[in-house]
C-alpha cells in the first residue's frame, strides 16, 4: 500500500512535474537572492538553502507539489541576528529552529491552528506583504533617476509578458532583459555583485563556527522560536492553499518534521532557514506540478543553474530584482479584505489591523500573531459573556419566572446578577436555565448567592432545566445547594 | 440538439443572464445541464485564506454563484454542479473536450473588469478551443 503511494507521489506525473519543477526553479532565484539580501546575508545563502530545503523536503514533506525554500518572512527575521552576531549564529538558529519545529511536529501541533482565527492569518499576510514592499525602499536611497526607471520598466515585462506567453516565468524573462540592457549600454546601476557573493561550488557540510553553550542557546533561542512559529504557519497555510488546489488532503504533521529535518539540515550546509512559498507552490500547481519530483526538480534545477549561470548573476541589476520584490508584495497581499474591510465584524477587523500594527512595530510577524490571538481571545470572551434574562410575573401563586440564556462563568456572572431584581417582594422565584450553561466554580457560586440572598428575604428560588453537565459541576462544587429538576 | 449542455459560471451578472438563457433553452428541448465553476489560483488562495476548512470553502463557492443555481433550481430544473481548479479558459476547454456537450453557454463578461487587456477574455478562449457550439450570452 505504501509502495505505491510512494510509486503515485513520485512517478504519477512525471512529464508535468518536472516541466513545472523546471519553471520553479527559474522563479525561484531571483527571489532566493532577494531574501538573501533582505537578511543581509550573501546571496549563496538563500540559494544554498532554497537547494536544500527542497531537495529535503521533496522526500520528507507532507504535501507533495509545495515549494519551501528560503522566503521572505523568515529573512524578516533573521535581519537583527545577522547583524548583531552573524552569520554563523543565524546556521545556528536555523538548525535551532528546525529541531523546534521537529517537536511542534511531534506534538501535533497543527492541531492548534484552528486557534489562529482567520482575521489574524489575513493580517499576518498583509504585515508580510507591506514588510517585504519596504524592506526594497532603501536600496533607492542615493540612487538617481536611472534606478527608478530601471524598476519601473522591469515591472512593465514582468505584468505585461504573459500576454505573450505563459510558457516561460515573465520574471525570469524580466531578469534577463534588463541584465541585457544594462549590459548593452553600460548603464551604471546597483548590482548583486555590489551586495554580495556568488561562488560556483557545491554546499559543504559545516559546523556553525560558535561557542557552544548557554549564553549562545539564549541568543538564538528567541530568534528560532519566532522562525519555528512563523515558518509553520506560512508553511501550513500554503498547504491548505495547495490542498484546495488539487482536490487533495496532506498530513500537516508529517509537513511540520520534514520543514524541521530541512531547516536543520540546511543550517548544516550553510543555508538561511526556510519554509512553504505560497506564491511559488502556486506557480507549480498552475504549471502542472502534482507530485515530490516537482518540488525534487525545482530544488536540483535551481542549483545546476547556479552552478552554471553564477557568474552572470551578480551581474544582475538590483533594479529588476526590486520591482520583482515589488511583484510579489503586491500578489501577497491580501487586497479583498481591504476592500471588503467595512463587510467584517468590528472585531475581526480590529483583529486584522491590530496584527498589522503590531508586526510593523516589531518587525516581528510571530508577535503580530501572538498578539491578534490573544486580541481576538478577548473579544471572543466579551462577546460571549453576556447573559440573557427575560422574566415573567406570575401574579397568582406570586411567583417571577426568570428566562436566563447563554454561559455562565466568571466574566459573565457580575452582569447576569445584575439583571436580578431581588427587592421584589414575591414568594417565589423560578430560574429557567434551560439555554444555559455553567462553566465553573465563579458561575455556582453565583448561583448559591442567588439562592442566599433571595432566601434572606424570605423567597424560596428554584432552578429548572440545568442540563447534565451543569448539574455535574454544581453538585461538585457544592453540597449545600438545594435543587428541584 | 442542446440535449447536453453546459454552463460556464463565475456568479457575475453576465453567468447569471447566461444562466437564465440556458435554462429556457434546456427546458425547451428537455436537456440537461451540467454547471461548471473554476477556481483559480488567486480566487484558491483568497478563498483558504478566508475560511476555516474546506467545508466553509466549498459553502462559500455555492453562495457565490448562488444566483446563477436559482435559475434553475427556484425553476425546480435539475443540473449538475461541478467545481473546477485551474485557470478557466484552459480548464474549461479541457472539461469539455473531454466529454460530449451539445452547447457550451457562457456569459460575456466575467467578474475580472480590471485589465481585459492583460488578462484576455475567457468567453473567447472557450469559443476558439472547444469542439462544440458555443453560445456567448452578452
Amino acid at each position: 500500500m505504501k509502495v505505491a503511494q510512494l510509486k503515485q507521489d513520485w512517478f504519477g506525473n512525471v512529464k508535468g512535474d518536472i516541466l513545472s519543477g523546471m519553471v520553479v526553479a527559474l522563479a525561484l532565484i531571483p527571489e532566493a537572492i532577494a531574501f538573501s539580501i533582505i537578511a543581509g546575508v550573501d546571496p549563496m545563502v538563500g540559494l544554498y538553502a532554497s537547494f536544500s530545503i527542497a531537495i529535503v523536503i521533496s522526500f520528507l514533506g507532507g504535501r507533495p507539489a509545495m515549494i519551501s525554500a528560503a522566503t521572505g518572512s523568515m529573512a524578516l527575521l533573521m535581519v537583527d541576528l545577522v547583524a548583531d552576531h552573524g552569520l554563523q549564529y543565524l546556521f545556528a538558529a536555523t538548525i535551532l529552529t528546525g529541531i523546534i519545529q521537529v517537536i511542534f511536529g511531534f506534538l501535533k501541533l497543527s492541531r492548534a491552528m484552528k486557534f489562529v482565527p482567520r482575521s489574524v492569518m489575513i493580517g499576518f499576510v498583509n504585515a508580510l506583504a507591506i514588510l517585504i514592499f519596504m524592506a526594497q525602499l532603501t536600496h533607492f536611497s542615493g540612487q538617481n533617476w536611472v534606478m527608478y526607471a530601471l524598476t519601473a520598466a522591469t515591472l512593465v515585462i514582468i505584468y505585461l509578458f504573459p500576454r505573450i506567453t505563459k510558457a516561460i516565468p515573465s520574471t525570469l524573462v524580466a531578469i534577463v532583459v534588463m541584465t541585457g540592457i544594462v549590459l548593452l549600454f553600460g548603464i551604471h546601476t546597483k548590482t548583486v555583485g555590489d551586495l554580495g557573493n556568488i561562488t560556483q561550488t557545491l554546499p559543504s557540510f559545516l559546523l556553525p563556527n560558535i561557542p557552544v553553550n548557554f549564553e549562545t542557546l539564549a541568543i538564538i533561542f528567541p530568534y528560532s522560536l519566532g522562525l519555528a512559529i512563523v515558518g509553520l504557519l506560512e508553511t501550513f497555510l500554503t498547504a491548505s492553499i495547495v490542498d484546495d488546489m488539487t482536490d487533495t488532503p496532506s498530513n500537516k504533521d508529517r509537513e511540520a518534521r520534514g520543514q524541521g529535518i530541512a531547516n536543520v539540515i540546511t543550517g548544516f550546509f550553510g543555508g538561511m532557514g526556510g519554509c512553504a512559498m505560497i506564491g511559488q507552490s502556486v506557480i507549480n500547481v498552475k504549471s502542472g506540478g502534482r507530485g515530490r519530483l516537482s518540488t525534487f526538480v525545482a530544488g536540483a534545477f535551481l542549483l545546476i543553474l547556479i552552478m552554471v549561470l553564477g557568474g552572470l548573476v551578480v551581474k544582475i541589476p538590483m533594479a529588476a530584482l526590486i520591482a520583482i520584490m515589488f511583484m510579489v508584495s503586491i500578489g501577497t497581499f491580501d487586497w479583498s479584505s481591504v476592500f471588503k474591510i467595512h463587510k467584517l465584524p468590528k472585531t475581526d477587523a480590529t483583529v486584522m489591523i491590530v496584527t498589522v500594527v503590531i508586526v510593523l512595530l516589531t518587525n516581528d510577524l510571530s508577535k503580530g500573531v501572538i498578539a491578534g490571538v490573544l486580541l481576538s481571545a478577548i473579544f471572543f470572551a466579551i462577546k460571549i459573556s453576556e447573559v440573557h434574562v427575560e422574566s415573567e410575573l406570575d401574579t397568582e401563586i406570586n411567583k417571577r419566572i426568570y428566562k436566563v440564556r447563554g454561559q455562565l462563568f466568571f466574566a459573565s456572572v457580575t452582569d447576569f446578577m445584575k439583571k436580578i431584581d431581588f427587592d421584589e417582594s414575591l414568594q417565589n422565584v423560578e430560574f429557567d436555565c434551560i439555554n444555559v450553561h455553567v462553566w465553573d466554580d465563579s458561575a455556582v457560586e453565583a448561583l448559591h448567592k442567588i439562592e442566599m440572598k433571595f432566601k434572606q428575604r424570605g423567597i424560596l428560588v428554584t432552578y429548572t432545566g440545568l442540563n447534565a453537565e451543569s448539574e455535574h459541576i454544581r453538585k461538585r462544587v457544592s453540597s449545600i445547594l438545594k435543587s428541584d429538576s | 440538439m442542446f440535449k447536453k449542455i453546459l454552463l460556464a459560471a463565475d456568479g457575475s451578472d453576465h453567468s447569471v443572464r447566461a444562466a437564465e438563457y440556458a435554462r429556457s433553452l434546456a427546458e425547451k428541448f428537455e436537456g440537461t445541464i451540467d454547471v461548471c465553476y473554476v477556481v483559480d489560483g488567486e480566487n484558491a488562495k483568497a478563498d483558504v485564506l478566508h475560511h476555516n476548512d474546506p467545508f466553509e470553502i466549498e459553502m462559500a463557492r455555492k453562495e457565490k454563484i448562488l444566483q446563477v443555481r436559482e435559475q434553475f433550481e427556484l425553476a425546480d430544473y435539475p443540473y449538475e454542479l461541478h467545481i473546477l481548479h485551474g485557470e478557466p479558459g484552459p480548464t474549461l476547454v479541457e472539461f469539455v473536450n473531454e466529454r460530449d456537450y451539445d452547447c457550451v453557454i457562457v456569459g460575456s463578461r466575467g467578474l475580472n473588469k480590471v485589465q481585459t487587456f492583460i488578462l484576455g477574455s475567457v468567453s473567447h478562449k472557450i469559443a476558439k478551443r472547444v469542439n462544440c457550439p458555443v453560445l456567448i450570452v452578452k
